[in-house]
């Protein structure tokens, strides 16, 4: 069973779709029982870092992520969490990831936010099999992950910055899958075989 | 890079698209969601639906349209036509929607930018803007299909938007709309100029070298059509070859 973590960051429509269009079962919930109990967790989230470490705190949610053993995966705000510290709000965060989320700053060229299709390299991890480096994904969000040791996947917009993180069971996307089409879905789908 | 993105619109009445597309071998070519899944096949980044119902039966019917579209697609879409209130933005939210487009309710009451990006986030807010070019050279925004005129300038309400939380403004010229005659691509590139967030091109394509210098010159991160695609002219994935071979990036 998966379980995809409902604290009240953004609508859940979307994960949940994707999951059942790969025939996966699954619940939506904030019950640390069966968060703990789940095969695999997703983490989605849209909005702010700042509000959603709040909402993580106030659901009793903070050390249950933290203390997770099988395969969780963060999506966008749900990924920015899961890292050291948010320039968001400038909140300390779940520490998971050693990697800080920084605003990015718009230029004639870079548009804020970071809106679109955007492709991903430097793929590393059964996370990405299957799908070839120079893919495009697709991003909305005005804060990124640097660069670090856990990154296995870049992106550019401007600067360089970590399109998905890793680190021992605890994986994070900056993009949407659920909203890439076809490689979201292959991805979506290496992440339900780990 | 950021890919340029192209974005077929769907006009919604009742629950049913309506416009051409008899040329696509759809079950159902009226079927919002079908017709949904073949751009998204055919290689759109994204889509637009706009609910053109005028009556309160056909908003409720779109709401649920909303929620298989959002149940049968894997891309991001918009959806737009009658969202006055947080409340309206909401319920399309929580059907499945990824960004709402707002016009005229935001002319008439520009704190509801404010309120919805607050708190839905600005990813979620796309503001439209229908503008005319009036002789003295001034762009002033228009209402309700450019029938009716504001005391808005364009630029400053563009600017506006943005400060007050817009993700995306959704730019048509009414000079422009209909008449298949290209886009006012300097307009395009000064509003690029003066705004950070990504602006979406409207109305004026006639043909691949129209949305090409929008793209280019005009600086737009995306353009939107309707009938182009809808009466078959070209598909997505063919214009898309188009501008690769121009050098335009796009997916």
């Amino acid at each position: 069973m998966i379980a995809i973590v409902d604290y009240k960051m953004g609508n859940l429509r979307s994960v949940e779709n994707a999951l059942r269009r790969l025939g996966a079962e699954f619940i939506v919930t904030a019950d640390a029982e069966q968060i703990r109990k789940a095969d695999k967790v997703l983490l989605p989230g849209v909005g702010n870092a700042a509000e959603a470490m709040e909402n993580l705190r106030a659901a009793g949610l903070v050390e249950v992520i933290r203390s997770l053993r099988r395969p969780v995966l963060g999506i966008c705000v749900g990924m920015q969490v899961m890292c050291r510290h948010s320039e968001e709000g400038d909140v300390d965060c779940l520490g998971i990831f050693d990697a800080r989320v920084k605003r990015f700053v718009p230029s004639a060229d870079e548009k804020v936010p970071h809106m679109g299709w955007n492709s991903i390299g430097n793929l590393e991890t059964k996370l990405f099999k299957d799908v070839r480096g120079g893919e495009m994904v697709y991003f909305v969000h005005s804060f990124y992950p640097e660069l670090c040791p856990d990154t296995i996947a870049t992106t550019r917009h401007g600067v360089m910055f970590s399109a998905a993180l890793k680190y021992e069971n605890f994986y994070g996307t900056q993009f949407h899958p659920e909203k890439s089409g076809d490689v979201g879905e292959r991805i979506i789908a290496n992440f339900l075989k780990l | 890079m950021v890919a340029k993105r192209i974005i077929p619109c769907l006009d919604v009445k009742d629950g049913r698209t309506v416009k051409g597309v008899n040329f696509v071998d759809l079950r159902d070519v009226g079927d919002a969601v079908e017709l949904g899944q073949y751009y998204a096949r055919s290689g759109a980044d994204e889509l637009v639906y706009l609910d053109i119902s005028a009556s309160k039966e056909g908003r409720a019917t779109f709401t649920r349209l909303v929620e298989r579209i959002s149940d049968g697609i894997n891309i991001p879409f918009t959806v737009g036509g009658g969202i006055s209130s947080l409340e309206d933005a909401a319920r399309l939210l929580d059907a499945g929607a990824d960004k709402i487009s707002i016009n005229s309710a935001a002319i008439a009451n520009s704190a509801l930018i404010d309120q919805i990006a607050a708190r839905y986030g600005s990813q979620f807010v796309v503001v439209a803007i229908d503008a005319r070019q009036g002789e003295d050279g001034i762009w002033r925004v228009t209402t309700h299909g450019g029938s009716r005129s504001t005391d808005k300038e364009l630029f400053a309400w563009a600017s506006e938007a943005q400060s007050r939380g817009a993700g995306e403004i959704l730019f048509t010229s009414m000079n422009h709309d209909g008449t298949r005659s290209g886009y006012p691509c300097d307009t395009f590139a000064r509003l690029a100029e003066e705004l950070h967030i990504p602006i979406i091109a409207s109305g004026g394509a006639g043909s691949v070298e129209d949305i090409a210098q929008v793209l280019t010159a005009g600086r737009a991160d995306a353009a939107l059509a309707a009938s182009i695609f809808h009466f078959g002219e070209i598909t997505v994935g063919e214009l898309k070859s188009e501008l690769k071979k121009l050098d335009i990036c796009v997916r």
